[in-house]
């Protein structure tokens, strides 16, 4: 069996069905990284929850400005033709169904696209919920990008989410290390998988029934290094 | 004003000093503090609020542990009896002052979506009693909460948020308190400042000239006092 995706060949993985002119808003943490592996020559406008449109590469340490931050406190800079608004147009722009796509990262999925992506029920650490909930909600899709298991070796792909929900029914599509599953009325239909896993296998990893594609392709993705 | 007689009083919300600005700040007031991902904390404000140290405070505020706002040292200083935010997770292993207070019961929390939250402002400052919002069904934040459906989809009814006090930064202001901001300083000022009964606006600059309208990003009508603290 081939080698499970790294967090970066995830990233690539779902940056390849981004498409001309969407905007596109990325999660905090590790889908940020798909804003580097866009198709060469695609324009897409990239959306911030702090209301910046068209957010372009991190800032040197030498433009870097204080003022000029993506909602995870990132200093960026900004591409041609971005504008910046305030929190409740930026959130109107999200709830009202404006953005294309969310890719956002999550504990749990399940078969009818509920997201537990932002409470492990901790008692010592406080809550954090951020924009998570709008985007959830708001996006025109939802696609997630997870390890298909916890650390502990337990699916995250299940029937019912156990953590605490994001958002119901809101997940689109899901870019994991072993596979492309996509959310359908029916439940988990799985687009690529990892070369010489067999259904079997995928399935005894998943904790939902696994549909399989006709035309199920085998998930590729070229060698990326994650730094550190 | 009568024709001819000059005005004895033009507007100028100019005051000298952030401790000038709070000084009719009150025990029990809801106050909103703006700021986001680092832009637009209104930090001097914030130190000179501290400093006057009204009690049993309600705070506003989307962060209650962003490392680079000084939220932290209201709550420290034991002023806060309650966060209304969209994020109270602090970033070090040690809990950051507001974990500590609510971890052993001592402050009172209310996470909310970060749009709701914003739209909940915003509500307030519009006349908008309360309004329904598909964020938050099915959720633990909205457990409680009137639903309703509409056009197939269920919605949470949510309400309005108003406030005694807000306290936001910008980049330059005027006499008349028209505010203009840098880059993503804006995030939550706007709404704040227009849900609040009093309006304090900290700003690099003070212009001696108006700003010019179409610069202006937020009208002076919405703010009280502004008071220049410079760039840092």
């Amino acid at each position: 069996m081939m080698q499970p995706l790294n967090r970066l060949q995830m990233a690539w993985r779902a940056a390849q069905d981004i498409r001309e002119g969407m905007l596109v808003n990325l999660g905090i943490g590790m889908p940020v990284a798909v804003a580097d592996y866009l198709k060469p020559g695609l324009d897409v406008f990239f959306q911030s929850e702090n209301g910046v449109i068209g957010v372009g590469p991190l800032a040197t340490a030498e433009h870097a400005d204080t003022d000029l931050v993506d909602a995870g406190s990132r200093r960026i800079t900004l591409r041609p033709g971005a504008a910046i608004v305030d929190s409740s147009w930026s959130f109107a722009m999200i709830r009202g169904g404006h953005i294309d796509v969310t890719i956002l990262g999550a504990f749990e999925v399940a078969s009818n696209g509920d997201l537990a992506n932002w409470d492990t029920r901790s008692t010592s650490k406080g809550p954090l919920v951020g924009g998570a909930m709008d985007l959830a909600t708001g996006a025109r899709q939802v696609w997630v990008m997870m390890e298909h298991l916890t650390r502990g070796g337990t699916p995250r792909l299940l029937e019912h989410c156990t953590l605490p929900l994001t958002a119901v029914h809101c997940v689109t599509r899901v870019y994991t290390d072993l596979a492309v599953v996509e959310i359908t009325p029916t439940g988990m239909l799985v687009r690529e998988m990892l070369g010489g896993m067999s259904q079997a296998e995928l399935q005894t990893r998943t904790g939902a029934p696994l549909a399989f594609a006709p035309d199920c392709r085998a998930l590729l993705a070229p060698a990326l290094t994650l730094a550190g | 004003m009568l024709e001819g007689t000059g005005n004895p009083m033009p507007i100028d919300k100019r005051v000298s000093t952030a401790a000038e600005a709070l000084a009719d700040v009150r025990d029990g007031a809801t106050v909103f503090i703006s700021g986001f991902g680092g832009a637009g904390f209104p930090n001097v404000l914030i130190r000179a609020l501290r400093e006057r140290a009204p009690k049993n405070l309600t705070l506003v505020v989307n962060s209650a542990t962003h490392r680079y706002s000084l939220t932290h040292e209201l709550i420290a200083a034991g002023l806060v009896r309650k966060v209304v935010c969209t994020a109270a997770r602090g970033h070090d292993k040690e809990p950051s002052p507001f974990e500590r207070l609510w971890v052993a019961g001592k402050i009172e929390l209310e996470c909310v979506p970060q749009g709701t939250f914003a739209e909940r402002i915003r509500a307030g400052g519009a006349g908008i009693p309360a309004f329904y919002t598909p964020v938050g069904f099915g959720t633990a934040l909205a457990d409680g909460k009137e639903v309703r459906t509409f056009n197939g989809r269920q919605h949470v009814l949510e309400h309005a948020i108003n406030g005694d006090l807000a306290l936001v930064r910008a980049d330059t202001a005027d006499r008349y308190g028209n505010l203009a901001f840098r880059f993503a300083q804006m995030n939550f000022a706007p709404v704040m400042a227009t849900a609040a009964k009093l309006a304090l606006a900290e700003v690099a600059t003070v212009l001696d000239e108006p700003i010019p309208h179409e610069r202006v990003q937020l009208p002076g009508s919405y703010i009280d006092r502004v008071v220049a603290v410079g760039t840092k």
